[in-house]
């Protein structure tokens, strides 16, 4: 667990991709040259089609995949495991653990027991809202549920970094906007680092303070943009000028991108 | 399903629910009445058949006759299916504990795999009659030979099933594993094992079947070579006798013992699944 002292001052470099490649087997250039500063407090979205290199990018950052070129630098205080926190495009729950197990795993996996986690894990059910289904299992809880459930593991063991693969992707919309309010909430309040992949403009508006668009064949980075709406922010946020401005400028930058990768659907 | 019911009196259904209600009712009775009713007519024909023919006791005995044997022999009978019983169920606990042995093995490492799964299957494949006389020659115990016997047909499914499930993981809870640090005991442990309880359980309902049909076919294949005391030595000596009666009622032993093990694995298997794999859930959508 991040120990204040020695953690990173908000807008510190906290990590640095230099030009960072992934070649699979099969030849596919999954990723090319990828130059990235992700700084201390961030949420920054990888937006981009289908094939664009973001689920392989947030994959060599979690250490899951080994890049074939370029480095990944960590800045500041060495990263323990346990300060890279992943969330998946599925909840990816133990389906017989009840939920209070589940978010136990990541502490259990480190020998911490259930008695020496059982405060932590309640304040991270609470801070999910899911304090009175801590005995459920999963399949008595709705997608949006299972997916609190998700999160609340992926933040138990207080994460500097956490890394989100399209973790809403497969909800209604009515959840998924509840879900994205709920995480700044969250984002705000314990003050981690986000790098959140998606495939969805008025998400990444709607969290992001910095929107790297990516384009596909080869995966690389296509363009940055910064979303200068202050923290926090209103469901309201959604609904205003403002907003439907800089969704018109990060769509615009997609499309660009997705003509020169010569769009989602070609193969 | 009851609240549907409860609403009937209250809100007007149209034909078509009516129908469905009515359809749904019938085949939750009909479930049990039917496969019974059938049964019922079907000794009953067997009792008329043989009267009106006047079919010999010692060819094709009444119902009534097995059923007054069965009682009758009832001492004879059921410590003959003592000794059958046993042997099922030791082998069923060593083909518990040598297919999920050797399943755990094999999810260690895929070369073990590679290399001892094939043997497994030739083992599965060759037909146990046809092994049988070799054991006879190398194996001096009885119950030592009908156990091997018993084994070798009982432990494949669970073996299979259980490399089957540790194999079958997801592949992002694996990585979650991974990027927790977690050791290879732990992912055992912790992921693989519990995972496969599905399909080990899965495997554990036909290797059940198979170790009592595995007993009864040794012991078969002894009764020629040796002397055993289970049920299928007593159906071989009442097949010499031309004791059909006695056969029958042996028979039916080994049908109901066949079908109490089915019964208890299943039980089993839905109490350790009940809260969470969607095979053992009631649909209740």
């Amino acid at each position: 667990m991040a120990n204040p002292a020695v953690a990173a001052k908000p807008g510190e470099t906290q990590l640095v991709l230099r030009s960072v490649g992934k070649t699979y087997a099969n030849g596919t250039i999954a990723l090319q040259g990828m130059d990235l500063t992700i700084r201390q407090g961030d949420f920054l979205s990888l937006l981009g089609p289908s094939g664009c290199g973001k689920s392989t990018a947030l994959r060599l950052i979690a250490g899951l995949s080994q890049p074939t070129s370029g480095l990944i630098d960590w800045r500041g205080p060495r990263m323990k495991k346990s300060d890279v926190g992943f969330i998946f495009q599925e909840p990816t729950l133990l389906p017989w653990a009840s939920v209070f197990d589940n978010v136990w795993l990541p502490l259990r996996l480190q020998g911490i027991s259930r008695n020496q986690a059982r405060s932590r894990i309640e304040a991270v059910l609470e801070s999910v809202g899911l304090s009175a289904f801590k005995d459920s299992v999963p399949r008595e809880l709705s997608g949006g549920m299972r997916m609190r459930v998700s999160i609340a593991r992926g933040l138990v063991a207080k994460p500097r970094l956490l890394l989100m693969d399209e973790p809403f992707a497969a909800l209604d919309e009515i959840t998924r906007f509840q879900l994205n309010k709920d995480l700044l909430d969250l984002w705000q309040a314990e003050k981690f680092t986000v790098v959140f992949v998606t495939h969805s403009v008025f998400e990444s508006v709607f969290l992001s303070n910095r929107i790297v668009v990516m384009a596909a064949r080869p995966g690389r980075i296509f363009g940055e943009m910064a979303v200068d709406e202050p923290y926090p922010r209103e469901q309201s946020f959604r609904t205003s000028l403002h907003y439907g401005e800089i969704a018109r400028e990060a769509s615009m930058m997609l499309g660009a991108a997705m003509e020169m990768g010569g769009g989602n659907g070609g193969h | 399903m009851a609240a549907t019911e409860e609403n009937t009196a209250t809100i007007r259904l149209d034909s078509e629910e009516q129908r469905r209600i009515r359809d749904a009712r019938f085949e939750r009775i009909g479930k049990w009445l039917l496969p019974l009713l059938i049964m019922v007519l079907a000794i009953y024909a067997w009792d008329r058949i043989c009267v009106i023919n006047e079919i010999p006791k010692y060819i094709l005995p009444r119902p009534g006759d097995v059923m007054r044997t069965l009682v009758a022999d009832a001492p004879l009978l059921f410590g003959a299916l003592l000794v059958t019983l046993k042997i099922t169920f030791l082998s069923l606990a060593l083909a518990v504990i040598g297919g999920v042995g050797l399943a755990v093995l094999f999810a260690q490492s895929k070369w073990v795999e590679m290399s001892f799964f094939p043997f497994a299957i030739i083992l599965q494949v060759t037909p146990i009659v046809a092994i049988f006389p070799l054991i006879n020659i190398y194996v001096d115990n009885q119950t030592t030979k009908l156990l091997l016997c018993a084994w070798i047909v009982a432990f494949f499914p669970i073996l299979s099933n259980t490399t089957l499930g540790l194999n079958s993981v997801d592949r992002n809870l694996l990585d979650l594993f991974k990027l927790n640090g977690a050791t290879r005991w732990q992912t055992l442990w912790l992921l693989r094992l519990p995972a496969s309880m599905p399909y080990f359980l899965g495997g554990l309902k036909i290797a059940g079947g198979l170790a009592l049909i595995g007993a009864v076919v040794a012991e078969f294949v002894a009764g020629s070579a040796g002397q055993s005391s289970g049920l299928a030595s007593r159906i071989i000596e009442a097949g010499y006798r031309l004791n059909a009666s006695r056969l029958f009622a042996a028979l039916l032993l080994i049908s109901f013992t066949g079908i109490l093990i089915f019964l208890i694995l299943t039980f089993v298997s839905d109490r350790i699944l009940r809260r969470w794999h969607e095979s053992a859930l009631k649909r209740d959508v």
